[in-house]
């Protein structure tokens, strides 16, 4: 591994609960091949750069547009893909860390059950061949747990845990709604009490008033298990809703990371400040505050010199176009890749006091 | 070809004060094997010239099917049971001074020539999935010019000058090369930019919206949303604009229509749904969404229960099963109907008072939402 590799934990942090989970200098290119020798062209840069880290029993939301490269970052801290470089460095039980990045598929076998996912869709996550008891059951099955009455107990636990009947165990998927499947779902993940949960848009398939019972009972369960989430969202309403801080990437680089109060209250970097411009308020006095943030996004094939965002950022100047910023730390817990954040003056969301009431 | 019953109700002069479009107990039905679904169950509301009507409600409330039904594009298995939908329609389509006439679309035959007008010139439809809404074997300037001589006495050449000007209207960049590409070489921003060109391209003046930005992301929605408000007070079009998001609906609509199961819960303008919601359904629905402007990690109240099968609808008031305010015996019972609560604020409730609109009981004072810190 190269030299700049420096931890990230914040220095004022010391006293804070450890991280669970570090991530340092992710990196995951897919290939690009063309022609009859399959000769590769290029490279799609998913995930470029990324470091970040999660505290154990926190909720970790990482936000950003289609194709930032946000799933990705999840599935590689999975090890469902296999990450281009980096280092993502487990904490056990014991105190014990380890790097996933070089395992191999035995080695991981280990931390698997300690690492779940809750998955975005509903209808197709769940086998509609399966009973619910064998859907929410595999994983202790496969994880040595033989006795079938034990594991109809587990079962039933695991459903009362998140809300739903135990004589539902012999249905099928189909004969349940999206909100219910997702309990389902979750029931899964939670089958071999693991320390970390990654929620890949766990609530953008429901209704508005489905999502809210899901995020509540995930709110609920973190407190009653002491799980770590992982959250990963296009929605900033919800990532905000059940964050403690939260990760904004773009074009698969972060771009800032900090607690969720003061990432809404003062955003530094300018594109955390046009997303949050841009989201449309459920109130129609504050219709002009919406702004939109012009061009589209850069493609991860072909990222624009220096900064990625520059060509879009109207506080762009010549370093911006030439140089690729770090990603520092300006105040405690506070990260931001960009040049010009110190000096920047950006807008960011007051809390609406009024509908608190 | 045979012309129909005439649809003509009543001739052009003093239509100025008269809604665009007026949809009137429109109820549409699917007759399907396992039994009838009633998707829209009678649902009443005006369009006036230049307003955008927002339909908001979740997955299966029939706010999609309604629009299909306004512009008769129902799958075969639907059927109009009942109801009346009156257009105020140009007689010379895509003139903008011509007169106007009134016709019940009704009473239309789906495949007549009169209805094929009506599509595209008078009625546009911004269809949600912008992918599949172009064909990706003719370019999207082929598909736009289509259109416009359908409906439009030009030639070719000036269809495509039109539909050079309109791709520009909608801020696509060099909309000469443009529109020679296919929709696939398109960015989703640029392809939903594209099917709204498509849809302007013949001067409508109503656009039907639905879900238009569901399938992009917030820096484009933004964009696209301005740029619908900005066209629509340009061109003093109308908007029936279909989402389940209450925060897009809160931004572009005048008019805020709030279905359920296939019936109005409630209706009236932004201001009043806002901040003054009457109906349980939608004082809950705005309570349970998260909002950037609201504290994090706060538990949100939620509404109990999830949305009926359409095989199953709960009898009576299609919202009882999951209502606070439920009274047994009563809204249980029968279904209530559109009571007018305020200047053009109507709820259909049984908590207030047919008669006079007056609420019946107190306690729908506005529960404060359990605010429980984690």
């Amino acid at each position: 591994m190269s030299d700049g590799m420096q931890p990230l934990m914040p220095k004022a942090a010391a006293s804070a609960k450890p991280p669970l989970l570090e991530v340092r200098h992710l990196k995951k290119y897919f290939p690009i091949y063309k022609g009859v020798l399959r000769k590769m062209v290029n490279q799609v840069r998913a995930v470029d750069d990324v470091s970040l880290f999660v505290r154990e029993g926190e909720t970790l939301g990482l936000v950003g547009e289609s194709g930032c490269g946000k799933t990705t970052v999840s599935r590689c801290i999975l090890r469902a893909i296999d990450p281009t470089s980096g280092e993502i460095q487990f904490r056990e039980a014991d105190g014990k860390v380890t790097d996933l990045a070089p395992l191999d598929r035995s080695e991981l076998r280990r931390f698997r059950p300690q690492m779940q996912m809750i998955f975005q869709d509903p209808f197709g996550s769940l086998n509609p061949r399966m009973t619910i008891f064998e859907i929410v059951s595999e994983p202790l099955y496969v994880n040595g747990m033989r006795s079938k009455s034990e594991r109809e107990d587990h079962v039933a636990e695991l459903l009362r845990l998140v809300g739903l009947r135990t004589e539902y165990m012999a249905r099928y998927p189909h004969a349940f709604s999206g909100g219910q499947r997702q309990r389902i779902g979750i029931a899964r993940a939670l089958a071999l009490n693991p320390r970390l949960v990654v929620a890949d848009e766990p609530v953008s398939a429901l209704d508005v008033s489905v999502q809210a019972q899901v995020l509540n009972l995930m709110l609920d369960l973190q407190q009653k298990l002491n799980l770590t989430y992982l959250f990963v969202a296009h929605d900033l309403s919800v990532v905000k809703h059940i964050s403690d801080r939260v990760c904004v990437m773009y074009v698969g680089k972060l771009v800032e990371m900090a607690a969720t109060e003061e990432l809404f209250q003062s955003p530094r970097h300018p594109y955390t400040a046009a997303l949050m411009m841009a989201v449309p308020r459920p109130d129609p006095s504050s219709r002009d505050i919406i702004q939109d943030l012009p061009g589209e996004v850069a493609s991860p094939a072909n990222p624009p010199s220096g900064c990625y965002f520059h060509p879009r950022c109207q506080y762009a100047t010549e370093v911006c176009r030439t140089q690729t910023p770090e990603l520092r730390e300006i105040t405690p817990d506070h990260f931001v890749s960009c040049h010009r954040a110190e000096e920047l003056q950006l807008a960011g969301i007051k809390v609406n006091q009024e509908q608190q009431l | 070809m045979v012309t129909q019953v005439h649809p003509l109700i009543k001739p052009t002069n003093d239509l100025a004060n008269e809604p665009l479009l007026k949809v009137e107990d429109l109820k549409a039905y699917f007759f399907m094997d396992e039994g009838i679904v009633r998707a829209v169950d009678g649902v009443s509301f005006d369009v006036m010239p230049g307003k955008v009507v927002g339909i908001v409600g979740e997955s299966g409330c029939g706010k999609s099917v309604t629009m299909k039904a306004i512009l008769q594009i129902l799958e075969s298995g639907a059927k109009i049971v009942n109801g009346k939908v009156t257009l105020r329609s140009r007689v010379h389509h895509g003139d903008p001074n011509s007169a106007e006439e009134l016709i019940e679309l009704t009473h239309l035959h789906p495949n007549s020539r009169q209805m094929r007008r009506i599509r595209g010139a008078e009625i546009a439809l911004i269809p949600q999935e912008p992918m599949a809404a172009f064909s990706p074997v003719h370019t999207v300037g082929n598909q736009i010019m289509e259109t416009i001589l359908l409906h439009q006495d030009v030639s070719k050449k000036e269809a495509r000058q039109i539909a050079v000007d309109v791709f520009r209207a909608v801020g696509i960049s060099m909309p000469e090369q443009r529109i020679d590409s296919y929709s696939w070489q398109l960015s989703g921003g640029l392809r939903q930019r594209a099917i709204i060109a498509m849809a302007l391209s013949c001067n409508p003046r109503l656009l039907i919206a639905d879900e238009p930005t569901t399938a992009i992301d917030v820096t484009t929605q933004a964009q696209i949303l301005k740029l619908l408000r900005k066209l629509q007070e340009e061109r003093q079009t109308s908007i029936i604009f279909i989402t389940h998001d209450l925060g897009v609906i809160a931004q572009m609509a005048d008019e805020v229509v709030v279905m359920y199961l296939g019936m109005v819960m409630e209706k009236g303008s932004a201001m009043k749904i806002f901040k003054d919601a009457q109906h349980p359904y939608t004082q809950a629905l705005l309570r349970s969404i998260p909002s950037v402007q609201s504290h994090s990690r706060v538990k949100l109240p939620t509404i109990a229960g999830s949305i009926a099968h359409p095989f199953n609808r709960p009898k009576g008031c299609p919202f009882h099963p999951r209502c606070t305010h439920f009274m047994r015996g009563v809204c249980d019972a029968a279904q209530p109907h559109l009571v007018e609560v305020d200047e053009d604020h109507f709820v259909n409730c049984f908590l207030y008072s047919e008669a006079d609109g007056a609420k019946l009981m107190d306690k729908i004072e506005t529960a404060p939402p359990v605010e429980k810190s984690l």
